[in-house]
């Protein structure tokens, strides 16, 4: 298969006064080009960790690295954050939770854009202007002139997100990293935007790899999923064959606690109780073990290896359920 | 004038809270005003959870903060307990205030950040004098494992050591030192993880029973509020589109704005066939609404009557009540 990005045996972690803390435990992702990869996961399992450290922008002392990354055939797992930069210009572009923080709230958005259309793109001021505009008509800004003299604090959040959007596929990315792009977004704008990245996706051949703690999300938007426990990968596969066969507790109890439309008013909703395990000092076995229903004695003791059926569904889990293919 | 219609008042002798062509009006840039709250009327039966959905700026928090007399009101009338709050002087309020209370969206930043865990908790009711410090204390405890932390653990912890889900707990914790009548949650669960959701949703379902409350939830998810709630009230720009039960509004939304917010829902299906977002566009500014019906601008099935005229709440079947001139 004809990868974009190809993570091997990603390990992330944290010096902290507690320890080690181990957020990203040995990840292999593949994304083929032009496709869609969810990784999902609920907060803390590692989701941002390993995407920001594909993309080379962890920095700081106290970040323990290792393993590789190769970004269209380039090696780049071991490259500093500067070295990785170019290839945001050339190849990566980012959006994420609060489109605010990406945005410098005292500029007009048709500045910051323009500008940066200069810096990326070698463009002359006159052209980046008329590229800005049409960027936003591209993102579905109904008045594109009009946004752009306008100041990111005068825009409705779905909006913001849009504007983010447009400045990150003004280079023509080939894989877009989307972490959480619409968690902070009510749902009638998350799905206008996840609508917008499904066309941007087609229309301009992109990869990308979208972070979200939703199943609903990954259901309908990506082609692939990686589910995160623990900075563990913990069930790999194209997103259909997961709905149609989970094979690990953790996703099947994740897809229950999703609060649903069709389920049946004035009960209880089903949930998982407990929480993540600590991070700075994993217990031994499996770390879903201590909120799994079908947890059995051996899951205390050893961590599951991650068994892939042939049919390239991989899952880790030693009762897996309805038993290994 | 123009109000929304009182079709779906239902008053009787088991009314806790009745709301009356409620509007909050603020004042915006350019010597404009904003109808947050438009001429909004509801009411509550004692021991039910009323859910009010609508997209973001509808008003919702406005509407949740003006029944408790957070925010001035520009008009319409408050019965809580039989009692017109809007109309009673302040100390009089102040009085009513512990058998009303709030949680927020945001859990971490709705708790001061230097008090522990015990001191945040048990601050209403050394405010309100209740017990004696040892009472207090214990009646602490018992609030803390009420929410399903373990007092012991927690108590002297500061909330930014806690995840949003363990705050949002906290705050429940608080709002029912008081033994609140009424307690009105706005977003309690849109800043956390799908999973943590559903905790939070049973622990609320729990304490309601276990203190008998009635409860509004707000939300800007039908999906979220469909378990919890038995009447959902779906609001747009400022007024009542529909009142229904959570399965009507489902399974027969007539509204053509409930039927797009049904629509909007991620179902977690990849095999389900893919629907173009239900509904496109912003909501047109409150500064300068649609005249008529105020959907009407992204409604598919508008014609010039609404336009013209402003629809009034009709029950269209027993208990379900719409504001269209067409509905579906
Ligand atoms: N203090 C204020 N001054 C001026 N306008 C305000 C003020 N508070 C709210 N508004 C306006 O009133 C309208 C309703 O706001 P409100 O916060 O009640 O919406 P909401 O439904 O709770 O939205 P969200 O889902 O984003 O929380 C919006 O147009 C908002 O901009
Ligand atoms: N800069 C950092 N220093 C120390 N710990 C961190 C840092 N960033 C993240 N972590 C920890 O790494 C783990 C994974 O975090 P993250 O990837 O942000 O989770 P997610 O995106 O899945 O919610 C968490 O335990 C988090 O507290
Ligand atoms: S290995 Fe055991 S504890 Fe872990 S998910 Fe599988 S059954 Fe549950
Ligand atoms: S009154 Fe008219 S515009 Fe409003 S929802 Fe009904 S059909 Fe649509
Ligand atoms: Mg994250
Ligand atoms: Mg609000």
């Amino acid at each position: 298969m004809n990868s974009i990005l190809s993570i091997k045996n990603l390990e992330v972690g944290f010096d902290t006064p507690r320890g080690l803390l181990q957020a990203v435990r040995g990840v292999d992702v593949e994304v083929p080009g032009a496709s869609s990869m969810g990784i999902v996961g609920e907060s803390g399992s590692g989701k941002t960790v390993m995407c920001r450290a594909a993309m080379g922008l962890l920095r700081g002392s106290n970040v323990r690295r290792s393993g590789s990354v190769v970004f269209d055939g380039d090696e780049i797992g071991s490259l500093d954050s500067a070295d990785v930069r170019q290839y945001f210009g050339t190849g990566m572009a980012m959006i994420f939770q609060d489109p605010m923080t990406a945005l410098n709230p005292v500029r007009r958005i048709g500045s910051q854009l323009a500008e940066s259309l200069v810096i990326r793109l070698g463009m002359n001021k006159k052209d980046a202007r008329a590229r800005a505009a049409e960027l936003l008509g591209l993102v579905r800004i109904p008045d594109p002139e009009a946004t752009l003299r306008k100041f990111p604090g005068q825009l409705s959040g779905g909006m913001r997100q849009r504007v983010v959007i447009a400045t990150a596929i003004a280079c023509k990315p080939k894989l877009l990293f989307a972490d959480e792009p619409t968690t902070a977004l009510d749902v009638t704008v998350q799905a206008q935007i996840l609508e917008l990245l499904s066309d941007l996706r087609r229309d301009l051949d992109m990869a990308m790899m979208l972070v979200t703690h939703d199943l609903g999300v990954v259901a309908n938007h990506t082609d692939y999923v990686t589910v995160l426990y623990a900075g563990l990968v913990v069930e790999q596969a194209p997103t259909r064959k997961l709905f149609a066969s989970m094979k690990m507790p953790y996703t099947e109890a994740l897809l229950k606690s999703i609060p649903r439309l069709d389920q049946p008013s004035g009960g209880r909703m089903p949930m998982i109780g407990g929480r993540l395990p600590d991070p700075t000092n994993p217990e031994p076995g499996c770390p879903f073990a201590p909120r799994c229903p079908y947890v059995q004695d051996r899951c205390r003791k050893e961590v599951p290896p991650l068994t892939v059926a042939p049919d390239g569904h991989a899952y880790r889990c030693f009762y897996p359920i309805g038993g290994n293919a | 004038m123009a109000g929304s219609g009182k079709a779906h008042m239902r008053p009787s002798a088991d009314t806790i809270l009745s709301v009356e062509d409620l509007t909050v009006e603020f004042k915006a840039a350019g010597g404009s005003s904003v109808k947050a709250v438009s001429g909004i009327s509801f009411d509550l039966v004692r021991g039910e959870t009323l859910a009010v959905v609508g997209e973001s700026g509808c008003g919702k928090s406005t509407l949740g903060k003006a029944i408790l007399r957070l925010i001035p009101t520009s008009g319409g009338s408050v019965r809580f307990d039989d009692r017109d709050l809007l109309a009673m002087p302040e100390n009089e309020l102040r009085q009513m205030r512990p058998a009303m209370q709030m949680i927020f969206q945001d859990p971490v930043s709705s708790l001061d950040p230097r008090f522990s865990v015990a001191r945040l908790v048990e601050e209403p009711l050394a405010i309100w004098e209740r017990g004696t410090p040892e009472e207090r204390s214990k009646r602490v405890d018992e609030l803390l494992e009420a929410v399903g932390l373990d007092a012991q653990i927690v108590r002297e912890r500061k909330p930014y050591e806690f995840s949003g889900g363990q705050c949002q707990r906290i705050s429940i914790a608080r709002s029912l030192a008081l033994e609140p009548l009424l307690l009105i949650c706005d977003e309690p669960v849109s800043a956390l993880d799908v999973s943590i959701q559903a905790q939070i949703l049973n622990l609320l379902q729990d304490m309601k029973e276990r203190y008998g409350l009635t409860l509004v939830f707000i939300s800007h998810d039908l999906a979220v509020v469909k378990a919890v709630s038995t009447r959902i009230m779906v609001m747009y720009l400022g007024k009542v589109c529909e009142v229904a039960g959570p399965d009507t509004l489902y399974t027969s939304p007539r509204h053509h704005y409930t039927h797009a917010l049904v629509g909007s829902v991620p179902l977690p299906d990849p095999s389900a066939p893919r629907a173009r977002a239900a509904i496109q566009g912003e909501p047109p500014s409150p500064v300068d609404p649609p005249s008529g019906c105020r959907f009407r601008t992204r409604c598919p099935a508008a014609t010039d009557k609404c336009a013209a005229e402003e629809p009034q709440l009709a029950e269209v079947a027993p208990g379900h009540f719409v504001a269209c001139h067409h509905p579906r």
